[in-house]
C-alpha cells in the first residue's frame, strides 16, 4: 500500500509493513519531552503507579528530555518549588536529558532539541507543549499531548490510541523576495487554511523553496503548523537535515532517510507560489486573521518582541542586528530580544548583533518563553498593543486581555521597532 | 439533562479557558478557582457554587485550540461541566477523555443561556425549543479510555497486564 510520510513513520514506529488512515495504532515513543510541566507529568504517573505494588520507575530515563523554559529563572515560589519538584525526579529516575535554568545549556525546548541531537527522522516524538509539531523540520512525526497522556508515556513507552491521521500536501515554489521569509510563508498558509483548517491532519511540505530552505526555517514553519489545527508538520528529511544534524547538532551516528511514496494518497494539494509573497501580518486576536503588510502598515507599537521557539534563532537576530545597527528603537516603544537558547544568545553576542541590537535601545532578555506567554516579563498594558514574532495572538496572550498582539517575521519587526509603528522592511531600512 | 450557563463563539483558545499566568498551579483540584479567569463575571458564578454539575458550556468551531495546557481541561471537569461544541481542538479533545470531562461534539447546535438540553448516545435535545441535533459518537479507541473511567485508570490496568499481575 502506498503511503505518506507520516503513514511510514507510524508503520515503523509500530513494527508494521503498513499503516492506513484513520487505524488506531499504539506507536512506540523515541523521544518524550516536557517543561515545567512535567510537575504535573510526575503527579499523573504517581496516581497510576499507586496501589499497583510495582516500583515506580519511568520506562526509559533516556528516551525522556525535560527542558525548563517556560517561567526561567522562576518567576515565583509556586515555579521554584515545582522546578525543585522535577529536579528531584531527574535525579531519582536518572533522566539524562535534562536542560536546567543554565547559562552554558539552557534554552527553550523547541530549540534544545534540534540543537542537542535529539530529535532524529523517521521517529515519534511527543512532548507536552502544542509547539512539539516543530521536530517534524527534522523528519520526526511529532505532536503536543497533555500531561495525563505523557505520564501514561513515561509509564509504557507507547502512545496509546493514536489514530493515523491523514495528509494534506503542501507543495512550495519560488523564491523569497529579500525581507521575506518562512514566516511570511506559513502565517499565509495558516490565513488560507484558517485555524481549524488542518484539525487531525499532517500537513507534508514539498517543493523548491522548501529543499532551499534551512533547518532554522522549517523549524518555523512546523512549529506553527499547529496554528492552523495540524497534529502535525512535517518535512521529509533530506540532504539538509543530514547536514544540521551533522554539522550543528554533532550527531556522529549513521542516519537512515526516507521518503513518502511517489503514489501515496493525499486529502488535499495546496500549491503555493512564495515568488510574489509580501510579509504577513496576523491581526488579534486569532493566528489565522492574516492580513499581507501593507493593510496594518502604521499602526502604532508600545512593545516590539523579537525571540520565541518560532523565531529567537541566529538568523532571526541576525536580520535584525542588519536592520537596527547604527539606528535606534523609536521613543514611545520598547523592544524586547529573548534568543531561543543560550547557544544562540552566545553565538549572537560573539558576532555582534545582540551588541548592535542593545545600542539600538533593545532589551536583551534571557533566553527562555518570556512574554512569549505572558507570565514571566513583558506584561502589556491595558489597551497596549505589541508586534512580535512569537506564535500566537490570542486574547490575554502576552498577560493582560485588554491589550493587543499582532504576528510578524523578524525582519517586519526590526524595521518597526525604527518607526514605532508597524513597517514594511522593503521600504527605507 | 442540563442547563446551557454559558454561550461561547468559535475558537475559544486554551489561553482565554486557563490564563498561561496561572499554569503553575497544576493540581485538578486547584485548576477550577482560575477557570475562564478573564471573565470575571463567569469565573465569580463559577466559583458561587451556582451551577449544578451537568451544566453545560456550549462553543462554536474549534473550542480549546491552543496549548497543551491540560488545566484547560481539568478546571471545567472540577465543576462537572459538560461542553457541547460544533468541534473541538484536538489536544483538548483528547486531554478531556483522558481527565473524564464530557464532551460532545454537536456540529449544528443551536441553544442558548438558560435552554435545558437532553444528551442522547447520538443527538442533542434542546427542551426549551424542541429542536434536535445530530452529535458525532466518539471512535471506539477512545470510548475505550472513557469507559476504563479516564487515562490513568486505562494505562494502570495496562501496566498490571504487562507486569502479569
Ligand atoms: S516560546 Fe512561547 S510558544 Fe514557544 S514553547 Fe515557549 S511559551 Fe510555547
Amino acid at each position: 500500500m502506498a503511503m505518506t510520510y507520516v503513514q511510514k513513520v507510524i508503520a515503523k514506529a509500530c513494527g508494521k509493513p503498513s499503516v492506513a488512515v484513520g487505524d488506531v495504532v499504539e506507536p512506540e515513543v523515541h523521544l518524550a519531552m516536557s517543561h515545567e510541566n512535567a510537575a504535573l507529568v510526575i503527579n499523573q504517573f504517581n496516581e497510576i503507579y499507586k496501589e499497583t505494588g510495582l516500583d515506580a520507575k519511568v520506562w526509559n530515563p533516556e528516551r525522556i528530555a525535560i527542558i525548563f523554559d517556560h517561567r526561567v529563572p522562576a518567576e515565583s515560589s509556586k515555579t521554584a518549588t515545582n522546578q525543585k519538584k522535577v529536579r528531584e525526579f531527574v535525579a531519582k529516575q536518572g533522566i539524562s536529558k535534562f536542560h536546567d535554568i543554565r547559562g552554558d545549556e539552557g534554552g527553550i525546548c523547541h530549540q534544545i532539541l534540534p540543537e542537542y541531537g535529539y530529535v532524529r527522522p523517521g521517529k515519534v516524538v511527543v512532548g507536552t507543549d502544542s509547539h512539539t509539531t516543530s521536530h517534524g523540520a527534522l523528519g520526526a512525526f511529532a505532536f503536543g499531548i497533555g500531561a495525563t497522556e505523557m505520564a501514561s508515556v513515561w509509564t509504557l513507552g507507547n502512545i496509546l490510541n493514536v489514530e493515523v491521521p491523514a495528509t494534506i500536501k503542501v507543495n512550495v515554489t519560488g523564491k523569497f523576495l529579500q525581507h521575506v521569509g518562512p514566516k511570511d510563508l506559513i502565517l499565509h498558509l495558516i490565513g488560507k487554511l484558517t485555524a481549524e483548517g488542518a484539525n487531525y491532519k499532517v500537513l507534508e511540505f514539498h517543493g523548491e523553496a522548501i529543499k532551499n530552505m534551512k533547518t532554522s526555517g522549517r523549524l518555523v514553519i512546523c512549529n506553527m503548523s499547529v496554528e492552523a489545527g495540524a497534529t502535525s508538520g512535517i518535512v521529509p528529511p533530506d540532504e539538509e537535515t543530514l547536514d544540521y544534524l551533522k554539522n550543528v547538532a554533532g550527531v556522529s551516528d549513521t542516519i537512515e532517510i526516507f521518503g513518502p511514496d511517489s503514489d501515496a494518497q493525499y486529502v488535499q494539494t495546496i500549491n503555493i507560489d512564495v515568488s510574489s509573497l509580501s510579509p504577513q501580518i496576523a491581526c488579534p486576536h486569532t493566528v489565522d486573521n492574516i492580513k499581507p503588510i501593507n493593510e496594518v502598515s502604521g499602526k502604532k507599537i508600545n512593545q516590539i518582541v523579537i525571540g520565541s521557539c518560532t523565531n529567537g534563532r541566529l538568523d532571526d537576530l541576525e536580520a535584525a542586528a542588519r536592520i537596527l545597527k547604527g539606528k535606534k528603537v523609536a521613543r514611545g516603544t520598547r523592544m524586547l530580544i529573548f534568543p531561543a537558547s543560550w547557544r544562540i544568545y552566545r553565538e549572537a553576542m560573539h558576532k555582534g548583533y545582540l551588541a548592535d541590537l542593545a545600542d539600538a535601545g533593545a532589551i536583551i532578555c534571557n533566553p527562555g518563553c518570556g512574554p512569549c506567554l505572558g507570565v514571566h516579563q513583558g506584561a502589556l498594558g491595558d489597551q497596549e498593543v505589541a508586534l512580535a514574532t512569537t506564535n500566537r495572538n490570542f486574547k490575554g496572550r502576552m498577560g493582560n486581555p485588554n491589550s493587543e498582539v499582532y504576528l510578524c517575521s523578524p525582519d517586519v519587526a526590526a524595521a518597526s521597532a525604527i518607526t514605532g509603528v508597524i513597517s514594511d522592511p522593503r521600504v527605507g531600512g | 439533562m442540563g442547563k446551557v450557563v454559558f454561550k461561547t463563539g468559535d475558537d475559544i483558545s486554551t489561553d482565554i479557558i486557563y490564563p498561561g499566568r496561572f499554569m503553575a498551579t497544576v493540581l485538578p483540584t486547584e485548576t477550577p478557582q482560575y477557570a475562564f479567569a478573564d471573565d470575571a463575571d463567569f469565573n465569580k458564578k463559577l466559583k458561587s457554587g451556582e451551577f449544578t454539575p451537568n451544566s453545560i458550556i456550549v462553543a462554536g468551531q474549534n473550542f480549546g485550540c491552543g496549548s497543551s495546557r491540560e488545566q484547560a481541561a481539568s478546571c471545567l471537569k472540577g465543576y462537572g461541566l459538560v461542553i457541547v461544541a460544533k468541534h473541538f481542538s484536538r489536544i483538548f479533545m483528547q486531554n478531556s477523555i483522558n481527565l473524564g470531562l464530557q464532551t460532545v461534539i454537536c456540529p449544528d447546535i443551536e441553544a442558548n443561556e438558560g435552554d435545558e438540553l437532553e444528551i442522547g448516545d447520538n443527538f442533542v435535545l434542546n427542551k426549551t425549543t424542541g429542536k434536535k441535533f445530530n452529535s458525532e459518537p466518539l471512535p471506539k479507541a477512545r470510548q475505550a479510555i472513557i469507559d476504563a473511567g479516564g487515562l490513568i485508570p486505562y494505562t494502570k490496568a495496562l501496566l498490571m497486564k504487562r507486569a502479569g499481575k
